[in-house]
């Protein structure tokens, strides 16, 4: 459905994205993760048509983006970074400009009710867009790229100004909209791309670092597993005993707590997974542990396991 | 295409400056008639009317192009129009063609003026329509100018100063070219003025060198707003 070849692109000297291929097929949703300014944006608007690569090429559904726009970018829903809103508008008013801008056919009344009901917009449709929250204004441009039923939709950072709730419903349209449409989703926040995802592209400096299945990346995850500790008895004992443990990467004093007790950060080294070690052999010096948290790996463990 | 000249169309008038562009329009033209036309005595030269009119372009057109590509970029709207399925000639030329919509409508409105010019003067109806066509056509060029200077900028403001300083000069380049004993020069300043080639619509005659050097005006600042886009596509 989307198959981008050596895309390339240099802003002025700086190279931006650096020979990035991959493909994705139809019903397909796909993350792509990468620390800001790794060159996400610039991939999206390559793909969408908004900027030009400097060399590779980029097809939707084989039709070429700078061949014959027109007809790719029929295919394509997208919302950028900062969703394209015009403030002088109502949210309806702007559905409709959109329509006619993507020369849709479907019924008109029909679908532009069904995405204010989708998008719950019911009760800001006739409010002028500047009124309206982050929030709202997000889902209004998130409303603006189901316009036409585009089978691919390009989403960049689409839950970045929300509240919880709302990152909830907006990973949960994503997930329902997956069931019949190809997705490419960009993000800096790994949990979402756990929750929706099926593959992950992982960029970083302009490279595509790692192209993975989400349950590839989750085990790698475990493989680093990192966690904080509450363990009572004196400091320096606890951090000197839990260094020499076996299979232990990194440990780390947090804070102390009133009670005698201090926290900790532990990274396992890889494969090891010290919960478990950690209870027996600190019941058996009588330190005991109130409290144990897990850690889920971040971003920059992810990379740093990527690209050892 | 469509689209967005029917979005342009009604954001002058959700905004307020539909309104201030027709209102100070009317106000100066009827202002610029009474000082010229009505105050003679005899005869109600019509000429002089329309020159000082152009003259009101320098204010009034950029109030209807300021914001056309500013705004795209300030709120980042351009990104809608980029996906979308239309070129950018299309999306120049329905902004383009929005503006003059605006502007020869409230010309026409201002034409009331000649309903008292043929009361109570004897006016020569060929005269008349040269100078309509003219102004028109001078206004097409400045509109296209207002355009391409929003596309440059994100700031209305400068985008308005811009476009005021470029029609100023346009108008004013063959005032000095008298002055200058350098002969190509003088030649080339006097080819670049608007007013020179004003001169023969305001006799009733039509003038197709005019013609069609303000159609070229026209079409090279809408041009080069096309490649402004392009290029930033390209960079």
């Amino acid at each position: 459905m989307i198959n981008v070849e050596h895309l390339t692109k240099y802003y002025g000297q700086k190279l931006a994205v650096d020979d990035i291929s991959f493909t994705v097929t139809k019903g397909e949703v796909v993350g792509f993760l990468g620390p800001n300014g790794a060159g996400k944006s610039t991939t999206m608007n390559m793909i969408t048509g908004c900027l030009s690569s400097t060399s590779g090429q980029c097809k939707i559904d084989g039709i070429d983006i700078i061949e014959n726009p027109n007809e790719a970018k029929k295919l394509i829903g997208f919302l950028p970074e900062q969703p394209p809103l015009y403030y002088d508008m109502n949210p309806r008013e702007y559905l409709n400009f959109i329509y006619d801008l993507k020369k849709c056919t479907l019924n008109r009344r029909e679908h532009i009710n069904e995405i204010i009901d989708v998008m719950g917009l019911g009760e800001m449709q006739h409010r002028l867009i500047s009124q309206l929250s982050k929030g709202y204004k997000q889902r209004v441009g998130i409303a603006g790229a189901l316009v036409s039923n585009p089978p691919i939709m390009i989403f960049d950072e689409p839950t970045i100004g929300l509240d919880p709730r709302q990152i909830i419903e907006i990973r949960d349209l994503i997930r329902t909209l997956g069931a019949d449409h190809t997705i490419i989703l960009s993000t800096h926040i790994l949990p979402e791309v756990q929750a929706v995802c099926g593959r992950i592209l992982i960029i970083d400096r302009g490279k595509l670092i790692a192209d993975q299945k989400t349950d590839e990346i989750n085990s790698l995850a475990e493989d680093n597993r990192k966690f904080t500790v509450r363990i009572v008895g004196s400091k320096n004992e606890v951090l000197n005993f839990l260094r020499k443990t076996e299979g232990a990467a990194k440990v780390d004093f947090m804070s102390s707590g009133k009670d005698g007790s201090s926290l900790y950060m532990i990274q396992c080294k890889k494969g090891y997974d010290l919960r478990k070690t950690l209870f027996y052999a600190l019941a058996e010096k009588r330190w005991p542990i109130i409290e144990m948290q897990n850690v889920g790996a971040s971003l920059e463990d992810i990379f740093i396991a990527m690209t050892r | 295409m469509s689209a967005i000249y029917k979005r342009e169309m009604k954001a002058y008038f959700t905004t307020f400056i539909g309104y201030a562009f027709i209102a100070t329009f009317l106000v100066l033209s009827g202002v610029i008639f009474s000082l010229t036309t009505l105050s003679q005595s005899v005869g109600g030269d019509i000429t002089t009317y329309y020159t000082f009119i152009i003259f009101a372009f320098a204010i009034l057109i950029p109030l209807l192009t300021m914001k056309l590509f500013s705004d795209e970029k300030r709120l980042r709207t351009e990104a809608l129009l980029m996906s979308s399925p239309v070129s950018l000639f299309g999306i120049v030329m329905a902004k383009y063609l929005a503006a003059l919509t605006m502007f020869a409508a409230t010309f026409a409105l201002s034409c009331v003026n000649l309903i008292p010019a043929y009361m109570y003067g004897s006016q020569n109806t060929a005269v008349i329509i040269g100078n309509i066509c003219s102004v028109l056509l001078i206004g097409c060029a400045f509109i296209a100018i207002g355009v391409f200077m929003s596309s440059i900028t994100e700031n209305q403001l400068v985008a308005a100063i811009t476009t005021i300083a470029t029609i100023v000069l346009f108008l004013v380049i063959g005032m000095f070219s008298s002055g200058i004993g350098f002969a190509p020069l003088r030649i080339v300043l006097d080819f670049f003025s608007i007013f020179n080639r004003f001169t023969m619509f305001t006799y009733g005659i039509i003038d197709w060198s005019a013609l069609v050097y303000y159609a070229s005006v026209s079409f090279v600042f809408l041009f080069l707003t096309v490649r402004v886009y392009e290029r930033r596509r390209w960079a």
